[in-house]
């Protein structure tokens, strides 16, 4: 391969156009993710989930445990309860603006966990393979081998229910998928020129890591990031519907679901709106985590 | 053949032994003294040492290990705490109605989703694909212990077609598997369509279209055996899945299986059926990884057993 090509490949793959002028990574990503109005949207209706859930403390009509209408018991929605009351006479829009704040939080932290131990571990064991590798992957490997949820679910069976050990499940659930994306790209990646450049001037196995092979697995852990946060809301509000996770009266999506369960018949409206609660934030992460990976991914240029 | 699965069967072994270690250590991770959670909270401290003696909990850890390690070779997991039944006949009652769940689950999800992923791949970008992966996405984003109360309000209450809980007849396992196999038709609709889209790329395909093949024959012939390859590896990985969606499912449904099982057992802190329920789902879950690895050689001729 002659210099005059590489040079070109380096140009077009920083997303150099045909006036020659180079653009920066971020504006690159930019021009690819806006062209997805999905995505967009998505991408929206997350930042103002996010702002709903910050502020949902301020915000909320009634008292989310402790306002109780006894008058209007499991009435349907109207301008005085948005989303219609629950068996115990307590305001559902309100509790599901609270629940946004509960789901959220555990989504994030459990992926951020999740991702940040993965991550690690994925770099170690590309880097620096022998050892490292084969103890890392079999660790990932045992994990794996409890299917589904089941790894949560013993996991709170040994911590004790409540949603700050649901939290603790559902990334100890999250780091294999991390570790192994993460190893893979590094085994891509260490060989490159740039990497060996980078080794022959003297640079150390740290700041390899650091500096040249980390940078170049981030698209790909910020694409796993946003599909993993809808897996880990499902997960957490699977917890609770289960009775595993947040106990009664938190406005938990899943908890919420599971005392409406009962009043299927006389109050079907208890469970629908939590219901479209989950599956609109689940729907907004999984979108914006295919927009983003069609804006981050060389390899899968829009077809 | 037999000595390729030979050689998987054994480079499991350390994961099956490190899966049965912790499967074992369970007890000893749970808060409190298991000796009295068996005994029960009414116990004399006499009566929570007989039992300590009886469950063996008074030898060393190694000692305790190969006892339920051969213990569980022969499916002797003891007794359940809440029932004082063996807990392998708990399990054997109600393992065929998770097995039957799970398996028409796999069938229609697979058929279903392989079908949509197809069509997506063939009219891609156009109104088939869009619609197609909307529902796809859907899928995956919608939970299914809720989706399996929103059907059982329609279907059920509302309209009366079909029962709502147990698993009586035939009937009583359409609304169950839908509900599970949701998710994994939403996720074989998304791969096998990118699977297509690969294949549909290639030069053979090209070749295929250039001597004048039909574009059926093109799509079923020459794209879909190509395909199978990761479609099939993807199957066992949603296996997996679907064995731990069956937990939730059942709940919905009040299905006599093992999951409803597993969520009674960590209720009760019945420790021996959790325990041997955590194992076999796992079991299960490498098996049929080992099973799908093995039809994968069988259906891509390049690979050969070594």
């Amino acid at each position: 391969m002659t210099a005059a090509t590489d040079f070109d490949e380096a140009r077009s793959a920083l997303g150099a156009d045909a006036t020659g002028s180079v653009r920066s990574p971020s504006a690159e990503f930019w021009r690819k993710f806006k062209q997805q109005k999905v995505a967009l949207i998505a991408g929206a209706f997350v930042v103002l989930l996010v702002v709903v859930a910050i502020v949902a403390p301020w915000i909320v009509p009634y008292d989310v445990e402790n306002f109780f209408d006894y008058d209007k018991l499991n009435a349907r929605p109207s301008w005085q309860h948005w989303m219609g009351v629950d068996a115990l006479g307590r305001d559902i829009f309100s509790r599901i603006l609270m629940g946004a704040r509960i789901s959220l939080a555990a989504g994030f932290v459990s992926v951020a966990i999740g991702a940040f131990i993965g991550t690690i571990l994925g770099l170690l064991a590309g880097y620096f393979e022998g050892w490292w590798d084969r103890v890392i992957m079999r660790f990932c490997d045992v994990l794996f081998a409890f299917p589904g949820i089941l790894l949560a679910i013993a996991i709170v069976a040994i911590l004790g229910g409540g949603m700050t050990n649901v939290v603790f499940a559902v990334a100890i659930f999250s780091i294999p998928t991390f570790a192994r994306l993460v190893r893979g790209t590094t085994l891509a990646l260490k060989h490159l020129t740039f990497v060996e450049a980078a080794r022959s001037l003297g640079a150390t196995d740290g700041t390899i890591i650091w500096r040249h092979i980390f940078p170049g697995t981030v698209s790909a852990v910020v694409v796993y990031f946003s599909l993993r946060i809808g897996t880990s809301i499902i997960t957490a509000a699977s917890l609770s519907f289960l009775g595993l996770g947040a106990q009664p009266p938190t406005p938990e999506w899943g908890a919420m679901l599971n005392s409406a369960q009962s009043e299927m018949l006389t109050a079907p409206h208890a469970a629908i709106f939590p219901a479209l609660a989950i599956f609109f934030t689940v729907l907004a992460f999984n979108l914006l985590g295919d927009g983003l990976r069609d804006a981050l991914d060389p390899k899968l240029e829009r077809r | 053949m037999t000595a390729y699965i030979a050689k998987r069967l054994l480079g499991l072994m350390p994961t099956l032994l490190i899966v049965g270690i912790l499967v074992f250590l369970f007890v000893h991770l749970l808060p409190g003294d298991p000796a009295r959670l068996a005994a029960g909270p009414e116990a004399t401290p006499e009566t929570v040492d007989l039992v300590r003696k009886d469950l063996g909990l008074d030898r060393s850890l190694p000692e305790q290990f190969v006892r339920f390690a051969l213990g569980a070779l022969r499916f002797d997991f003891g007794t359940s705490l809440r029932t004082k039944r063996p807990v392998s006949t708990e399990i054997a009652e109600r393992f065929m109605p998770t097995f039957w769940l799970t398996v028409w689950s796999m069938v229609w999800s697979v058929t279903i989703g392989m079908a949509i992923g197809i069509v997506s791949a063939v009219y891609r970008n156009r109104t088939p694909d869009r619609v197609g992966m909307a529902f796809a996405v859907s899928g995956i984003s919608f939970p299914a212990f809720a989706l399996g109360m929103v059907l059982m309000q329609v279907f059920s209450v509302q309209l009366g077609w079909l029962p709502t809980v147990g698993n009586d007849s035939w009937r009583h396992y359409i609304l169950p598997s839908i509900t599970l196999g949701a998710a994994v038709a939403a996720i074989m609709a998304r791969f096998t369509r990118s699977a297509f889209v690969d294949i549909l790329g290639d030069d053979y395909i090209r070749t295929a279209r250039a001597k004048g093949v039909d574009e059926t024959q093109v799509v079923v012939k020459h794209g879909l055996r190509n395909a199978l390859i990761p479609i099939v590896t993807m199957m066992g990985l949603q296996f997996g899945f679907l064995l731990g969606g069956s937990i939730v499912v059942e709940k919905v449904f009040n299905w006599p299986g093992l999951g409803r099982l597993l969520v009674d057992a960590v209720d009760m802190r019945d420790y021996p059926v959790i325990q041997a329920l955590v194992l076999l789902f796992s079991l299960e879950f490498i098996l049929i990884n080992l099973i799908v690895d093995v039809l994968y050689g069988l259906i891509n001729p390049t690979i050969r057993y070594r």
